[in-house]
């Protein structure tokens, strides 16, 4: 990565990067098939909440870095093959 | 109690607890004179519970504390059933765990008005105004009062925490046979539920929670290491001997004024220490690795302090032997065709100036038959 070239990045972005390669890295070492969904799902999550998540959000951020890792230590075990996700509507009334 | 009714008509939604907090201890000591209900049946008794409250999947609300008022005349003694009560009837979104309701699972550990309990072992309290519920200090929050507890479970993995032998078993395919002396000695350890609420008050874990493994995992460490079934004492002891997993315990004992179940991690660790300091069943270098050294004692019985000679042998043995003990010590004492043994080796002061600890290491060595 062109560190010299790009912004400079602030230690939570570069937590956030480095999980998201390890991911990526990761979902290589599956089958084919399954390393293109996981890879799928992965960047998906990944720009979505880019998007979505106001970027001084810490407690929210490292909440999802936390369980990210989690979900990478399962990932890594050899006995998952692939990853799968479902979409619940989002047009629920909010909760309160 | 009519001080609650007028508490709660008094404090608007939208003051931040603390200023809340303080305009109800004003009005509290004025409730006797404005009697606004004169009449409060006998029947109610409100009581308001301030609740931690962060829910992740509204990632633009911040924590804060919500405020919940219930009638204690018809909720059971303990803080768990406060805490079911409000769930089953003003806010079911209130997330916590709980199991046995019995103090045998240790799933509701968590901070009740600022000391850490189990929340089905202590006792709603009589006289204060209010009750404030936070999750265990110093964890990660999932939801609400439940806590990420994967870093302490992998700290109590990481003691090995099960029977491990060299020898086969003396009656195959049956249980090992124990003394009842060397059964009560598990006393004081067994019954840890690892329920985390000693571990989360201590300040030292709080500092360095991956590093230091905490009361609950140690006082686990000395359960086996003081079983006499166990035949990988030494192997456990040296495993732990490392100036963070162990002697970040500074004996604080906030573990054993925390502890549900009225054990004392505190003096569980201080065991191993001791154990450590004795270099028990070893032949070399056991012992805090901060500490061990090797001298040469012609030297030390020339002069009444420590030569400069020396004192570069100590220090380079004392800092090659904080990555590997047995090792360097070894090897020191193969060098100067010296005989390495338990006498020689230094442990555990808690006192690392350097004049201490030479003074120390010079009084211990004269001791030794020359």
């Amino acid at each position: 990565m062109g560190a010299s070239s790009g912004p400079r990045l602030s230690g939570i972005q570069k937590q956030v990067l480095s999980l998201y390669r390890e991911f990526l890295r990761v979902a290589r070492s599956k089958s084919g098939e399954d390393h293109r969904q996981i890879e799928s799902i992965v960047s998906a999550e990944f720009h979505r909440n880019s998007n979505e998540i106001d970027r001084k959000n810490f407690i929210y951020i490292e909440y999802l870095l936390r369980r990210g890792k989690k979900q990478l230590e399962q990932l890594k075990s050899p006995d998952i093959v692939g990853l799968s996700s479902l979409n619940v509507g989002s047009s629920q009334p909010k909760k309160t | 109690m009519a001080s609650g009714l007028i508490r709660r008509a008094i404090s608007g939604p939208k003051v931040a607890p603390a200023a809340r907090l303080v305009a109800m201890r004003l009005h509290a000591s004025e409730t006797e004179a404005q009697k606004v209900e004169p009449k409060v049946s006998e029947s109610t008794n409100m009581r308001k519970f301030q609740i931690y409250r962060w829910n992740p999947d509204q990632p633009s609300e911040k924590p804060k504390l919500k405020d919940y008022e219930i009638n204690l005349k018809d909720c059971g003694p303990m803080v768990l059933d406060a805490l079911i009560k409000i769930k089953n009837e003003i806010d079911p979104t209130l997330t916590f765990r709980r199991s046995c309701r019995e103090g045998i699972c240790g799933s509701c550990a968590m901070n009740i008005d600022g000391c850490n309990g189990l929340a089905c072992l202590t006792k709603i309290p009589e006289s204060a105004p209010d009750t404030m519920i936070t999750p265990l200090p110093h964890m990660y929050v999932v939801k609400d009062l439940v806590v990420d507890m994967t870093n302490f479970y992998n700290q109590y993995k990481s003691i090995e925490p099960w029977l491990k032998r060299k020898s086969p078993s003396p009656n195959p395919g049956k249980e090992i046979p124990q003394s009842k002396k060397d059964r009560a000695k598990l006393d004081g350890m067994y019954e840890c539920i690892l329920c985390a609420c000693c571990s989360t008050s201590c300040p030292s874990y709080w500092w360095n929670p991956e590093s230091y493994l905490g009361p609950a995992a140690l006082l686990h460490a000395n359960r086996w290491i003081v079983d006499s079934r166990d035949e990988y004492t030494n192997e456990r002891l040296e495993a732990i001997n490392d100036e963070f997993k162990l002697y970040r315990c500074h004996t604080i004992l906030n573990c054993a004024r925390a502890c549900p179940k009225g054990l004392n991690p505190g003096k569980q660790i201080q065991n191993i220490k001791g154990l450590q300091s004795r270099g028990v069943g070893t032949n070399f270098v056991q012992g805090s690795s901060r500490f061990s050294f090797h001298v040469n004692t012609q030297d030390l019985q020339s002069s009444q302090y420590v030569t400069g000679a020396t004192m570069t042998a100590i220090q380079l043995v004392v800092t090659a032997t904080s990555r590997n003990s047995h090792l360097c010590a070894r090897y020191a004492a193969e060098k100067k065709g010296y005989e390495l043994q338990d006498k020689l080796v230094m442990h555990e002061t808690r006192n690392n100036s350097t004049t201490n600890f030479l003074a120390f290491a010079y009084a211990e060595l004269m001791k030794l038959p020359q």
